[in-house]
């Protein structure tokens, strides 16, 4: 149909999850078009979950990758050997050059210098490491060295998700709760903190107030200092969509988001969903099992069972699809 | 180093491996049913050392080495059944009193009471027998040996492994056929589901802690015996030593436990021989962090990859 | 659940006006707070009954030494209480701090440097371990990152006290020179007050600074790292970066806590910095109330003073009163035999486990913090009455 000609945001090519002797995502091939709402559906133990934690940069393939807006960002680590053996060559060698000064009898402050040195490098490998600035990864992967994202990298990419069984911080406010959503849009270092210097007293200040404007984008109102855990069930749910927005992702993963809500309550997450697409220009990924959300507002449907995919298309094309209905009801219920 | 001398020290590594073994095994089975590190038990090994001294010296007046068998006998088993029920039972009101309330709480408030209590017994020892250190009567006679080949071998030695073993073997029967046993192992895999079965949680976890220091206890009496004094600072070492012992042989796993034990002793008796005496503790505990980054779940456990 | 969630505080969410006012001007208020019990302190202990313990330099000398460990604590309330990271080994860095000093002025290594630098390298040195001893704990839960901290700490002394040539092992590094600083002059030459300002000074400026990164970017993170690090990680927060930071600002804390100890004490060895020390400034942060920064300073400050006065004088007053052994069982216990100094870490010991079991917010709790400790168990609680029922 005529989504195949709009781009993917995200494409995932033979992607399969094994752990242990269960697969639990066989071989999936699917994209998510730009400024769509798609949904993933399937019975339970389908494998959505894992399918987006795969995404999300939870847990690593087994096999496959995944695409997302055309650079490969989630795939089986490839030569991870090579990166402690360099964390190892620059203070090794320095380690080496320290034992040549003493056996060429230099004065000891130069042995002191050298040993100090590899002591540093073996510092800033380290950092490097774990700090993984965009430059490192890059040279890394000129040497082909592929880590799969983290989760965090995620979010710089462009990626927001939401979690099924509500994931806030329990004990922040609302208002903080968005704040950390934030944190890649803020730039402050922590000696500018300490400082206090006017660039980070007015990001706090407008970080605030962008916070606010989230919430009151969910229809969050007069809850700005509550503590989170003391928030109803529905404002919860509306909370963690806010505290995604506030990454301001190009592609939200949400999963189950409308679970436990009543008809009334879902259809106001529908019309949240779509002034997302719409306002925003986002494209959203859900996981449902309200087959009223469903049908009423994605605008592709993709069917999981046991792992594999078994069906795509509109949601009419997949609601009389026999297998989806076999998946779901059983043989003979045809 | 001839052969003479490595089976010396072989046999050196076991005695010592043994008691280690035995330690920790109270800290695995600990940590199997409620996750929690114990830093009390290395003292409850300490402890059960200064019981075993007073049971023998101050109660039945004992100095040395008795070399009449059958006297010998009656009195290591008085003196191990005795210091074994002793702080089996000391270990139980600990976990009553400091933590079972705990037990729901996350791990940390049950660690920083752990090391309250490890804190407490050492100094409930030091008021009760001060500070030096004491001598401990060696009822098995430390000369008394015979040869293999060219290495002397000493009964204490082989008394040592060959209580352990029994021991373990004893342990491992327990669990794997007995009613209890079973209780123990299910608390340990699914607490809930072993309560909705009908087992007394309060019960298996308290003998959890009785059989753990029960067993600590007598690794406290072969203190004595073998090495002929204490301090009332050995449990911490000891204690850190056992744990890594413990987490070398996969938390949990009482096999493993023992297997790591045995592989601490022979670390620390080969460093001592290579020279690096003074080393040995660096390099314990340089295998325990390497463990536990590397292969959290020890040798006898699976490893598990799982991204943050 | 997150354990250090269970344990940590956060100011609460401020709405009265008062409060609010305080926390906006949250730096003006420790500068004044500070000054007061600065300037006040020498003159309450003139007064009966602390006049009749010991001298007036003596006191002040001691708080000076108490300001030491305040130091301390607050370097470990950054990696305990607000990033969540339970460390046991935090001596280490203390004792890093301790021998930067002795490398730098003190006639073992023959170098002379003033003071002021190497007390920023000395912070610099221990950050940098900070970071070096805390990435191999990154990936580790709760207890298991425990265990290795502790390990650290038991290496760190091991490793000053075996490399002979480089420590001068177990004899220590002694006779180092004692700084002399132009406003406040040589400090403890017979006037124990310019050491005394300049730990306060130092007292100061650490709590304005933790106080500020508590309420940036970084303490969010860290807070939101304590409550649920799977979900921090995937709202953009680097969990790395963000541990690695405050490990190297606890142990550049503990850094300069060290450099200070060093140029007081002037002779240090291995010794002094053993498990015992990580335990008692860890005491002393869970009994003031984890991630309070006022309530830590004065938990430490409590606990310090009580430690080196008030046991000192319970010996003396309980000698004076002759009571009589008395026989339980087994043991003879003799009260006025008894050294409470010997005996402090069995005080230690019984506080924490009253504290784990009864007050785990710590003594000056935040009100946040009691919200959250008082309902965590609840459901839990009720699900195990059920099931034995």
């Amino acid at each position: 149909m005529s989504d195949v000609a709009r781009e993917s945001v995200l494409r995932t090519v033979q992607l399969t999850k094994r752990f242990g002797g269960l697969i639990a995502v066989r071989s999936v091939d699917f994209d998510v078009p730009a400024g769509s709402i798609s949904s993933l559906i399937g019975p339970n133990g389908a494998g959505k979950t894992t399918l987006f934690n795969v995404i999300a940069g939870l847990s690593d393939p087994t096999t496959g990758f995944i695409e997302f807006l055309g650079r490969r960002v989630v795939a089986k680590p490839e030569r991870g050997w090579l990166e402690p053996v360099m964390w190892v060559i620059p203070s090794g060698a320095l380690l080496l050059a320290a034992n040549e000064t003493v056996s060429a009898g230099l004065p000891q402050a130069v042995t002191g210098i050298v040993l100090l040195a590899a002591f540093a490098a073996l510092i800033a490998t380290l950092l490097l490491a774990s700090i993984r600035p965009t430059w490192y990864v890059v040279a890394l992967a000129r040497l082909g060295v592929f880590k799969s994202a983290r989760p965090n990298d995620m979010v710089a990419a462009g990626i927001g998700r939401t979690f099924q069984n509500i994931r806030l911080f329990s004990n922040m406010t609302a208002t903080e709760n968005v704040l950390v959503g934030m944190h890649r849009q803020l730039h402050q270092n922590p000696l500018d903190a300490v400082l206090r210097t006017r660039r980070q007293r007015t990001e706090e200040a407008e970080g605030r107030q962008e916070a606010i404007k989230w919430l009151r984008y969910v229809n969050l109102t007069g809850r700005d200092d509550a503590v989170a855990r003391n928030l109803p069930y529905g404002d919860q749910r509306r909370l963690e969509i806010a505290r995604a927005l506030a990454s301001k992702p190009k592609l939200l993963l949400l999963d189950e988001p409308t679970a436990g809500m009543n008809p009334s309550e879902t259809a106001e997450m529908m019309k949240l969903f779509a002034r997302i697409r719409d306002e925003l220009g986002l494209t959203i990924l859900l996981i449902e099992h309200d087959m009223r959300v469903v049908m009423g507002i994605s605008d592709r449907v993709t069917v999981l069972d046991h792992g594999e995919k078994i069906a795509e298309g509109t949601p009419q094309e997949v609601r009389g699809n026999p297998k989806v209905i076999e998946a779901y009801l059983g043989k003979g219920a045809l | 180093m001839d052969v003479g001398t490595l089976t010396q020290q072989f046999v050196n590594a076991m005695t010592l491996g043994a008691i280690y073994a035995l330690v920790a095994l109270g800290y695995t089975m600990v940590y199997g049913i409620i996750e929690l590190i114990n830093f009390a038990h290395g003292d409850v090994f300490m402890a059960g050392s200064f019981v075993s001294l007073w049971i023998l010296t101050d109660f039945l007046g004992f100095r040395g080495p008795i070399h009449n068998i059958p006297e010998l006998a009656i009195v290591l088993i008085v003196s191990f059944l005795f210091t074994m029920v002793v702080m089996g039972f000391v270990g139980v009101i600990i976990e009553r009193f400091a933590y079972r309330r705990l037990r729901n709480a996350p791990r940390l408030a049950p660690l920083i009471t752990a090391i309250g209590v490890s804190f407490i017994i050492q100094n409930v020892i030091q008021i009760w027998r001060g500070p030096a250190q004491l001598n401990s009567p060696q009822l098995i006679d430390v000369q008394a040996g015979f040869f293999v080949g060219t290495a002397f071998v000493r009964w204490i030695s082989v008394f040592v492994i060959s209580l352990a073993f029994g021991l373990m073997i004893a342990l491992k029967v327990f669990v794997s056929r007995t009613r209890l046993g079973r209780a123990m192992r299910s608390t340990a895999l699914d607490r809930e589901a072993a309560q909705l079965m009908g087992v007394d949680i309060n019960t298996t976890i308290a003998l959890t802690f009785f059989i753990g220091s029960a067993l600590a206890g007598a690794a406290g009496v072969v203190q004595g015996l073998y090495y002929g004094y204490t301090f009332f600072t050995i449990g911490f070492q000891g204690g850190l030593k056992a744990f890594t012992a413990a987490v070398l042989g996969g938390i949990g796993n009482t096999t493993g436990a023992a297997l790591g034990g045995f592989t601490i002793g022979f670390i620390e008796v080969f460093t001592s021989q290579a020279g690096y005496a003074n080393w040995s503790e660096a390099i314990v505990f340089s295998i325990l962090i390497l463990v536990l980054v590397f292969r959290p779940t020890g040798l006898l456990g699976q490893a598990q990859t799982e991204r943050a | 659940m997150n354990p250090i969630k269970y344990l940590s505080a956060r100011a609460k969410p401020v709405t009265d006006p008062s409060a609010r006012y305080l926390r906006e001007h949250q730096s003006l208020t420790v500068v004044v707070g500070m000054a007061l019990a600065t300037t006040l302190l020498p003159f309450i202990i003139l007064f009966p009954p602390f006049s009749g313990f010991s001298p007036q330099t003596v006191w002040v000398q001691g708080f000076a030494s108490a300001g030491i460990f305040v130091l301390l604590a607050l370097g470990l309330n950054v990696v305990v209480g607000l990033a969540g990271l339970l460390d046991l080994g935090y001596a280490a860095f203390f004792a890093i701090g301790a021998y930067t000093y002795a490398y730098g002025a003190s006639p073992f290594a023959g170098t002379h440097f003033p003071f002021w630098p190497i007390l920023l390298v000395g912070a610099l040195v221990a950050a940098l371990f900070g970071i070096l001893l805390g990435a191999p704990t990154l990936r580790l839960r709760g207890d298991y990152l425990a265990i290795v901290t502790l390990g650290f700490g038991e290496i760190v002394p091991v490793v000053f006290r075996n490399a002979d040539t480089y420590t001068n092992g177990t004899n220590g590094i002694g006779g180092m020179y004692r700084p002399a600083l132009p406003v406040f002059g040589t400090f403890l030459g017979l006037d124990p007050v310019p050491y005394y300002i300049t730990v306060a000074i130092l007292v100061t400026l650490a709590m304005i600074t933790l106080y500020r990164i508590q309420d940036s970017r970084l303490g969010r993170a860290w807070m939101a790292i304590r409550e649920d690090e799977l979900a921090a990680a995937s709202m953009g927060i680097n969990t790395i970066t963000s541990k690695l930071l405050a490990f190297a600002i606890g142990a550049s804390t503990a850094g300069l806590g060290g450099v200070l100890y060093a140029s007081k004490v002037t002779i240090i060895s291995p010794d002094s910095f053993g498990f015992t020390v990580s335990f008692t400034i860890l005491a002393m942060v869970v009994l003031g109330g984890m991630g309070n920064v006022w309530g830590v300073a004065a938990g430490a400050f409590v606990v310090y003073e009580i430690q080196s006065e008030l046991l000192k004088q319970l010996n003396g007053f309980v000698q004076n009163l002759n009571l009589p052994a008395v026989n339980i069982g087994l043991m003879t216990i003799d009260i006025s035999k008894v050294d409470f100094l010997q005996y402090q870490f069995l005080l230690y010991g019984l506080a924490l486990v009253g504290m784990m079991l009864l007050r785990p917010e710590g003594l000056f709790p935040n009100r946040r913090r009691q919200q959250e400790l008082r309902d965590t168990d609840d459901a839990t609680a009720a699900n195990e009455e059920l099931a034995q029922g």
